[in-house]
């Protein structure tokens, strides 16, 4: 590729979101090209994208010092860009997008990590986008890119983006300023200097570090390792697993077995392992559909009740994790409230069944018990009173299996796993299809009732279908569609159709 | 207390005489203006000119020792008619406001100080909001100037050009009679750069002055016979006067070779970006010595004749380089032209986008177009850039949305809920920050007509089946709100539904204060409260909600509105402080109170990643940018669950919305005491032990029944 014109300037654009220190970061270049005899030029579009949106700001100076006034461009001209620092790294690739970033001139510095769109967030399921594709992109159109998790050099650095990005502005040594130059501009500026200059720092070191190798890749997954037993219980449980289920089945069916030790006791392991293996005898190479029961089995049979709920909430590796979270150092002291609203019904679901079933079914006992439950609590799990009454609450596991909850969810999943047979003989993939309709089923309150009546629907469908009319294409749109909108208005036109 | 403050800047405008002064457009602007001499000044806050009302705000000891009066008006309405100061008195007076919008509200007093015309300068200088980043209705403020009769100003973008247009419009607007309107772009206002100052220069006549010795002239007043005198005089003496002015004192300008065949005509804002085009094409230099011959129209209203033809004399061909819509210039070209007798061809919208920003990509492609019709034998550079569109559809749209912890979020929580109880109802939105709420996740409202007008936007929906609901902001019904929507609501008995979103500021804008402002202004008098200016223009329904985080009562209070049988406007005023403000105030106490070593509790929300199932209904009600999401930690799921970020300023919206929505029990809010104080520490210690203790034994419990 010939080299670009050299320009008798240089133009700097950064994408940052409102609120990031853009136009600071814009700011400090524009004065350290001042303060190095340049001529410089800053400008920006705030506005209402201020708020959360993503913005532009450009600086343009000149590369030698000069007399005459250069034209300054107010704004980034695609193909003409020198430098582009992206503060995240869906920004990297808006950069890349809107052509600022061209692969015979532009230095572009971004993030790796995301900050995720409203769209992204507010799926049902899972609506984040690739960033392997972008990363990519990224690579291939900029002369140089040097791609690092800023994020996590800010929060080493308690400091804030714009200060990473500006060390890395300088560790890329694409404007011709010597170190001590940028570290001057941050000192001059008055304001959070020190944190500024740490944050500056790791910038630096990673644009160095980055430049000299490739790009650094995404972090992968965290893979957990297969669960190892370490009782005697446990050891048996590997064993049956060892023996009675298709390799591929093996660590999910380990995972769910270990789960559901924890959430009730070995007998229930050893039902759940009964399940798998029903399903197991009926599949055939490569064994998915007994990987895929082993999965949603296992988070079905561990469903959220108020005593698993309360069992999560008492453990001290939760209290450890928060603390974590919250980064509280040793000095501080932290409180805890949970945020917890128990209906009568959730009430009545950890009641021995035939009381719950009574309590719910007679009009005027639930109206009046209901209304001790119309309100949320404010538990506060680090007081005493509140965590002896969830501990309590915990202990209940005990009583689980009568309880009125158990019976209706064994009950489904059995039907679940009747219907999951009976297609299995039909057609694996249709099979296959109906199993993962389970993840409908998740969330408490109006968020669990209604992906149950959106699961429920999708099974009835089935039923109903002449066997000639199923497909397993079918079942799968069904369920994208349920986990679409939350109206559920397409997933209903779909269903009549 | 505006969002930025500009009191390190203000210093700069006492630059004198040879200094030179580095600073933002708008700063340069104000700058411009005390050199000048002004009298008074005033204007409405918006983007992008909301930084010039601030500048003056933190100046007034400086523009009070110079005798200037500032004021920041109740609309763009009332800074136009403050311009009547001009009329009878050698005042040079200026006003500012965000463009087109502020434009429309002004234009009754504009219209009526352009009749009249004036005696001492007036200028008005607008902030073009058109464009990238702009967020209203794409119109010009060309067709006011033209309408009205004012010139329009439009210089190059750089600050010594900006500052001598400022200095030259009124001695434009003085010896024409006719105020002038400066068009900045939003770039431009925010652009830096340098220029030589000169000294600050005390008013000819101060505003004391002028009232204290008041002149009538009653042919300067819009009345017959008057007005149609004005007509008159706008014709035959105010436009050649105005036209002389312009030609005399060299305010266009031309740049390139004196002679060629072909040649630009080009807007005095756009003429960066035409010489980058150029340049990139090869036409140019950084410099600006452009190979073609260009007329810079730094006064784009009115055309100088005589000069039109001069330069397009000898010219087979001009490009004419007008941004929006309609192409008004080049209508005018062409008549001047022909009233020339020439046959220079007029090339503009023919191959220009009729619409759009013109950026140097898009100058350059027309540009390269023209010449490839009218000068076959120029050599341009072929390497033009393009796009790259290869990641598309990885891209996802990153709109504007509230604040963490923004207290407006709530009330749409609390529509949301409400809507799924009674079914959805007309919403008729109003500008400012909760106009976000059209966006995801609350897909709120239905209409938005402008400033101020959201319970106007609801007056034609009668009481039927359902009410229609009105958002309106404090800053908003200050403007107008209170008499175009409240006001004609009662008159005309209306059924409506007015929630007025009252979070202390004029949010939207820079956080400004308004008469409603909870805050201490010294310069002002806040603390007005809305329900009682409600109140008294007869609405009877009135509830104040002074807690929004508070979605239940929000919710509830919203059902009763819908449902009361009360006749007449339903209006809740719901109040909460802006976020961003407050925490620009709390955090500077807080860093003090830690370094003081003192007790301090901060709250911020956590969820559990063990119980979250990863619906994500919470974002839906919420949309905060604190509230993200992460992989599921968890082997089995696959959605990823729903995480709280450090940003969180514990405004606790998500606990008030798994509460009222009976979302999940993953939430939870930790209070973070930093030096705490013994009797914290003892019962943090005392509790510590005890609840160690049991969960040591839960712990062996479950090691017992482990795997």
């Amino acid at each position: 590729m010939p080299e670009p014109a050299q320009r008798e300037r240089l133009s700097v654009a950064i994408l940052a979101l409102g609120g990031q220190g853009g136009g600071v970061l814009a700011e400090w270049i524009e004065n350290l090209a001042v303060a190095s005899g340049r001529l410089a030029q800053r400008t920006s579009v705030p506005g209402v994208a201020q708020r959360t949106g993503s913005t532009v700001y450009y600086v343009e100076l000149t590369r030698a010092a000069t007399t005459r006034q250069p034209i300054m461009a107010q704004m980034p001209v695609p193909g003409d860009v020198d430098i582009v620092l992206a503060s995240e790294l869906m920004e990297t690739g808006r950069a890349v997008l809107r052509g600022f970033s061209s692969a015979d001139r532009t230095t572009l510095i971004g993030s790796t990590h995301r900050i995720f769109a409203i769209s992204e967030k507010s799926a049902m399921g899972d609506g984040r986008r690739s960033s392997e594709n972008i990363l990519a992109a990224a690579r291939r159109n900029s002369r140089k890119f040097i791609g690092f998790d800023m994020d996590r050099a800010t929060r080493q650095s308690n400091s804030v983006v714009s200060s990473v990005m500006f060390g890395a502005l300088a560790g890329s040594e694409a404007m011709p300023f010597p170190l001590e130059a940028y570290e001057n501009v941050i000192r001059a500026s008055g304001i959070a200097v020190d944190s500024n200059l740490a944050g500056f720092r790791l910038g630096y070191q990673a644009a160095r570090e980055n430049s000299a190798a490739a790009a650094e890749p995404l972090p992968a997954e965290p893979a957990l390792a297969e669960p190892v037993p370490t009782t005697a219980a446990g050891r048996r449980l590997a064993e049956r697993i060892d023996t009675e289920l298709p390799h591929m089945a093996r660590r999910h069916a380990r995972i769910g077995a270990q789960r559901l030790m924890d959430y009730q006791d070995q007998a229930y392991a050893d039902l759940y392992l009964d399940r798998v293996g029903s399903i197991a005898r009926l599949d055939q190479e490569p064994h998915s559909l007994t990987d895929e029961v082993a999965r949603y089995l296992a988070l079905w049979m561990s469903y959220e009740d108020t005593v698993r709920v309360a069992d999560l909430k008492v453990r001290s590796s939760r209290t450890t994790r928060v603390h974590q979270e919250i980064g509280a150092t040793p000095g501080q002291l932290v409180s805890i409230t949970e945020f917890m609203h128990p209906r009568l019904r959730e009430v009545c679901e950890t009641l021995p069944a035939a009381v719950g079933r009574t309590i719910l079914r007679t009009r005027w006992i639930s109206r009046f018990l209901g209304r001790f439950f119309q309100n949320g609590r404010h538990v506060r799990t680090s007081r005493l009173r509140w965590y002896l009454l969830l501990r309590a609450l915990a202990g209940m596991r005990r009583f689980r299996r009568s309880s009125l909850r158990f019976v209706e969810e064994q009950n489904r999943i059995d039907n679940w796993l009747e219907t999951v047979k009976r297609a299995v003989a039909e057609d694996r993939d249709i099979a296959l299809e109906l199993v993962r309709c389970q993840r409908l089923i998740k969330g408490y309150g109006d968020t669990f009732d209604r992906g149950l009546t959106n699961f429920e629907a999708i099974l009835a469908d089935y039923e109903k279908c002449a066997p000639t009319d199923r497909s397993a294409a079918r079942i799968r749109r069904l369920r994208t569609l349920a986990l679409g909108d939350e109206d559920g208005q397409a997933f209903k036109a779909e269903l009549v159709a | 207390m505006a969002e930025r403050s500009f009191k390190r800047e203000v210093l700069k405008l006492e630059a004198g005489r040879g200094a030179v002064f580095r600073g933002e457009g708008i700063l340069a602007v104000t700058k411009a203006l005390l050199q000048s001499g002004v009298a008074y000044v005033g204007g409405y806050q918006g983007s992008p000119i909301s930084h010039l009302m601030d500048v003056f705000a933190d100046a007034s000891a400086l523009l009070a020792s110079l005798d200037v009066h500032f004021e920041a008006s109740a609309s763009e309405a009332t800074a136009g008619a403050m311009l009547a100061a001009s009329v009878n008195y050698p005042l040079r007076g200026a006003v500012a406001w965000k463009s087109v919008v502020g434009t429309n509200v002004a234009s009754d007093a504009l219209s009526n100080v352009a009749s009249g015309g004036v005696k001492g300068g007036a200028l008005i200088i607008v902030g073009e909001d058109y464009g990238e980043g702009s967020s209203i209705m794409q119109e010009r403020t060309h067709a006011f100037a033209m309408k009205s009769q004012m010139w329009l100003l439009d210089p190059r973008p750089n600050l010594p050009s900006i500052v001598a247009m400022v200095e030259q419009a009124f001695e434009l607007s003085e010896a024409s009679n006719t105020p002038v309107m400066l068009e900045l772009r939003v770039r431009s206002c925010h652009m830096t750069g340098e220029f030589v100052a000169k000294d600050n220069q005390r008013p000819r006549m101060t505003v004391s002055e002028a009232a204290a010795s008041p002149v009538r002239d009653v042919e300067r007043i819009v009345l017959p016979p008057a007005n149609f005198l004005h007509e008159i005089e706008k014709i035959e003496k105010r436009w050649p006067a105005g036209i002389a002015f312009v030609r005399d004192n060299r305010l266009n300008e031309h740049f390139g070779p004196d002679e060629g065949d072909i040649g630009i005509i080009v807007q005095g804002g756009l003429y960066n970006s035409l010489n980058r085009a150029q340049e990139l094409l090869g036409l140019s230099n950084s410099f600006g010595d452009s190979d073609l011959p260009i007329y810079c129209l730094n006064v784009t209203y009115p055309l100088i004749p005589e000069e039109v033809a001069a330069f397009c004399t000898g010219k087979r061909a001009i490009l004419v380089l007008e941004e929006g819509q309609p192409e008004f210039i080049e209508h005018e070209l062409n008549t001047l032209i022909r009233r020339a007798g020439l046959t220079t061809r007029i090339v503009g919208k023919d191959i220009m986008p009729r619409a759009g920003e013109y950026t140097a990509s898009v100058i350059g492609e027309g540009l390269r177009d023209f010449l490839r019709e009218w000068s076959r034998d120029m050599v341009i550079a072929e390497r033009m850039p393009s796009r790259v569109p290869a990641v598309a559809s990885d891209i996802v749209a990153r709109p504007a949305g509230f604040c963490t912890g923004c207290p407006e979020r709530p009330i749409f929580t609390a529509m949301k809920l409400l809507e799924r109880e009674i079914g959805p109802a007309h919403v008729s939105a109003d500008i400012g920050c909760h106009l976000f709420s059209i966006l995801p996740p609350f897909n709120i409202g239905n209409t938005t007509m402008g400033y101020g007008l959201g319970s106007a936007g609801a007056s034609a929906f009668k009481a039927g089946e359902k009410r229609a609901i009105a958002i309106m902001g404090d800053g908003g019904f200050w403007h107008n709100g209170l008499t175009s929507g409240i006001g004609n609501a009662v008159f005309n008995k209306d059924d409506a539904v007015t929630i007025v979103i009252d979070n202390g500021y004029s949010a939207a804008t820079g956080g400004q204060d308004i008469l409603s402002s909870r805050a201490d202004n010294p310069a002002r008098k806040t603390r007005n409260p809305i329900a009682r200016a409600v109140r008294g223009v007869g609405v009877e329904w009135v509830k104040t909600i002074d807690d929004t985080y508070d979605i239940k009562h929000m919710r509830d209070t919203l059902r009763e509105a819908m449902q009361t049988p009360d006749t007449g406007p339903k209006v809740i005023v719901a109040q909460s402080e802006c976020m961003l403000t407050r925490q620009r105030r709390e955090k500077r106490v807080v860093r003090q109170a830690l370094k003081d070593k003192k007790r301090v509790v901060r709250e911020r929300f956590g969820v559990d990643p063990d119980t979250c199932t990863g619906d994500h209904s919470c974002i839906r009600l919420s949309g905060c940018p604190s509230l993200s999401i992460r992989p599921n930690p968890d082997p089995l799921r696959e959605d990823p669950v729903a995480h709280v970020d450090n940003s969180c300023v514990g405004c606790g919206l998500c606990g008030e919305v798994s509460h009222a929505a009976v979302l999940c029990p993953s939430f939870y809010r930790a209070a973070i005491i930093s030096n705490p104080t013994r009797w914290d520490r003892f019962w943090a210690a005392t509790r510590g032990a005890i609840i160690g203790w049991f969960q040591g034994r839960h712990d062996r419990a479950r090691l017992e029944r482990a795997f």
